[in-house]
């Protein structure tokens, strides 16, 4: 709100937001006013213009297309809630939210404990830091494609490394992408691969900003450092914690590009019997691969609410962090 | 408050501003596309692109050739050739119907697989009547089914055939040597007269072959099940999956359980190297020579040129196929609505379909013409594939698709084959045990159809 100074006319007010158009009679400089009101959000609208374009329309058109039966390059009738019905009751759609719940959990756990302690590690006084905290960003540089790729052929069942590697112990060849559990792992370790790094070095920005003085007064306190972690670290950290996990929610829930790589070919189904099928996948199946548009949409609904769900309650779990004590 | 009043005012400008912009960007488009093409009407010297979009894996329709030899002759009328992915139901058709719905992105040329003709052809509104060029003349060139499926629901002429699959079986020789196989591919032929045969020498090969690294007899369940599914069909009725109402009859239609129980059979046999057909472990596979034989349409042979590789030349061979004649495939040439040459496009298509044309791709890919001019030139029955040491390929396909007769698919063809042979993957590499497989296998054909 800089720009008071492009209003001479504006007399001195204390507050001008709230005593409003009371005075506005007595006033002469009505454009003035209007200017001074409009301006910040004229200046601020391109951001909201291009979110009504690409954020809000997209919404709204994709509920409009829910709640049709709608085929891709066909025929469209409305059909109201009927692909909700349908959806709430197909085994394949809660499948795939099992499967997206599933690897979110087993890919954000370890990795959000992993760069906690990296983070810790990271800001202790080491030999090369810079080195080792440009390192652990890496990952976060290559595409997820080329990840995904290089991961799935590290998994393959003839000539995989970890096959290979795994022989030497006598395990047989693992079909990675055949159950549930071996799926899960594989995609999991890409997701960890990529976006440990990143946070960590967001939580390590975090940690920086902890006054010192506390650690110096719990050190004189006598405090160990693993104490001085749980009690001064993590409850500062709380905001950015909470700021994380979100990310990580919405990443983890929306998983796509990983899941499909890892099945070598984009039929979308994510192996034979949908073992790591996600929800997004789920969605351009329908749409893209059986050209049930209406379908589709209907889903991302559902994978919208399922994200609000989910962020609301690791938000609930989050928020309690320190102040439990 | 008035706050809340300025900001629903401010939101109301900004939804009024987005939908001008969204009728502006609409209507420019829209009066851009005529003006472009009058432009062009008039300046008749101007060379015309046609731009040409295919499918497929290795040497997919093998056009080069062809296609720089129309280049060459025809300045004012330049050709872009351009193989967009090696998967046909799962990228390029979701990819083409967006383009047609959209009015805009997809070729002067593009091609269609046969899975896909039932779909397309109940979609007229999206392609250029190529009767109104002139191309209803070539109706005596084609065998009766192909030309009868590039006929759509509006009784419009709207593609025409590029090659034909045939069936033959392609086999390593070199793995067939070692396991104490005939190598010769009359012998190799003779050895496998029906299926149960084949599963003898199945047996023989994996005995001699007892290794959990060594080389497997088959594949996998994919190439297998739609060999057999194409000789099954034409017994029972000329359908697969749909009969030609467009209802399904995955359950009833006993070409489509025979093929499945021989498959299993052969899966529980454990003569499969249990891989899902083109994809990359796959292609490794066809590289590293991990198994020894598969069902081969002529198409095929340029999808395993191509995968295997120039160092492995001469190691496969081509023989007869067990169980008789069948087509698994082969494609379409049509002009969409939206091409703003239709003319010229369908000049180039008629070169493509043409004898000429034919010709060139079957030496190129070894896609097999289903142009009758075409299977008789002396180029093609006469033709040997160097890659696959040496075997008259003309005359062992046109041997194979001389009777050959036209499988009804229907509109939702390729959804369903794609979710079942999904299961028979499932099936093969165990995630689904082998008493459950035929109810999956029903299930999921009977939700990709719904």
């Amino acid at each position: 709100m800089t720009l008071h100074v492009d209003s001479p006319a504006a007399p001195p007010r204390p507050s001008p937001r709230r005593s409003g158009g009371r005075r506005g009679p007595k006033q002469s400089g009505g454009w003035s006013r209007f200017d001074l009101r409009a301006t910040p959000y004229f200046l601020v609208s391109p951001y909201f213009l291009l979110f009504a374009i690409f954020g809000i329309f997209p919404l709204g058109y994709t509920l409009w297309v829910s709640l049709h039966d709608w085929e891709l390059a066909g025929d469209k009738t409305l059909v109201g809630f009927d692909n909700y019905i349908e959806l709430i009751t197909d085994e394949a759609f809660w499948n795939a939210v099992v499967n997206t719940l599933g690897m979110f959990v087993m890919s954000t756990i370890p990795q959000l404990v992993l760069a906690l302690l990296l983070a810790n590690a990271l800001n202790k006084r080491i030999r090369g830091r810079l080195f080792f905290r440009l390192g652990v960003l890496l990952p976060l540089i290559t595409s997820v494609v080329a990840v995904a790729v290089v991961f799935t052929q590290l998994y393959g069942r003839d000539y995989g490394m970890i096959n290979w590697f795994l022989s030497f112990f006598g395990v047989d060849a693992i079909n990675w992408q055949n159950e549930k559990w071996s799926a899960w792992i594989a995609i999991s370790t890409m997701i960890d691969w990529r976006w440990t790094g990143y946070n960590s070095i967001i939580l390590l920005a975090a940690m920086q900003t902890i006054p010192k003085d506390l650690y110096e007064a719990a050190s004189i306190d006598g405090a160990t450092p693993k104490r001085q972690f749980w009690q001064i670290t993590i409850p500062m950290l709380r905001p950015t914690i909470i700021f994380v996990v979100f990310i990580s929610t919405i990443g983890g829930l929306t998983l796509f590009t990983e899941p499909v790589m890892f099945d070598g070919n984009p039929t979308m189904s994510g192996g034979s019997t949908g073992q790591y099928q996600t929800v997004a996948m789920f969605i351009v199946k329908e749409a893209f691969r059986d050209f049930d548009f209406g379908y589709a949409a209907a889903a991302s609904w559902l994978l919208f609410v399922l994200i609000l769900l989910g962020t609301l309650i690791n938000y609930s779990f989050t928020r309690r962090i320190g102040g439990s004590k | 408050m008035l706050n809340n009043k300025r900001h629903g005012k401010l939101a109301a400008v900004a939804v009024m501003a987005a939908t001008a912009l969204a009728i502006t960007s609409c209507s420019s488009s829209e009066t851009a596309a005529p003006a472009a093409e009058g432009g062009s009407a008039t300046a008749a010297a101007e060379p015309v692109t046609i731009t040409v979009h295919t499918f497929g894996g290795g040497e997919n329709f093998g056009y080069d050739k062809a296609v720089e030899t129309w280049n060459a002759a025809n300045p004012n009328i330049q050709v872009k050739y351009q193989n967009l992915t090696d998967r046909f139901e799962d990228v390029y058709l979701p990819q083409l119907l967006q383009r047609l719905q959209a009015g805009s992105g997809a070729a002067d040329i593009i091609a269609l697989d046969e899975g896909a003709m039932g779909l397309m052809k109940a979609r007229p509104q999206f392609f250029t009547d190529l009767a109104e060029y002139g191309l209803d003349s070539r109706k005596a060139d084609f065998p009766a089914a192909k030309w009868d499926n590039g006929i759509n629901a509006d009784n419009k002429l709207f593609a025409l055939g590029t090659d034909i699959g045939g069936m033959t079986m392609c086999y390593r020789k070199d793995l067939f040597e070692k396991a104490g196989l005939p190598t010769d591919r009359e012998e190799v032929g003779k050895l496998w007269p029906d299926w149960n045969a084949f599963k003898a020498i199945g047996e023989k090969f994996k005995a001699a072959n007892p290794g959990k690294t060594d080389p497997k007899f088959l594949d996998g369940p994919n190439t297998l099940y739609n060999v057999i599914l194409s000789q099954e069909a034409p017994k029972n009725g000329n359908v697969a999956y749909f009969d030609k109402n467009n209802q399904l009859i995955v359950e009833s239609n006993p070409a489509i359980k025979t093929s499945f129980d021989t498959v299993k059979d052969f899966s529980e046999a454990g003569l499969t190297a249990k891989l899902a057909s083109f994809t990359p472990p796959w292609n490794t596979a066809i590289k590293k020579g991990a198994f020894a034989t598969m069902g081969c349409p002529a198409w095929m042979l340029g999808v395993v040129s191509g995968a295997a590789g120039d160092e492995n030349k001469g190691k496969w061979d081509v023989a007869a196929v067990p169980g008789g004649a069948g087509n698994w495939g082969g494609s379409y040439l049509a002009v969409p609505k939206q091409s703003k040459h239709p003319k010229e496009a369908a000049e180039v298509l008629n070169y493509l379909t043409g004898k000429d044309g034919h010709v060139m791709a079957f030496q190129e890919a070894a896609a097999f013409p289903s142009s009758i001019p075409a299977q008789q030139d002396p180029a093609v029955a006469d033709l040997k594939n160097e890659f696959f040491n040496d075997a008259p390929t003309g005359q062992i396909f046109g041997a194979s698709v001389k009777d050959l007769l036209p499988v009804f698919l229907g509109e939702k063809h390729a959804q369903v084959k794609t979710a079942v042979e999904k299961v028979l993957e499932g099936m093969d590499q165990g995630s689904i045990p082998y008493d459950q497989a035929w109810t999956k296998f029903l299930e999921a054909g009977v939700k990709a159809a719904g």
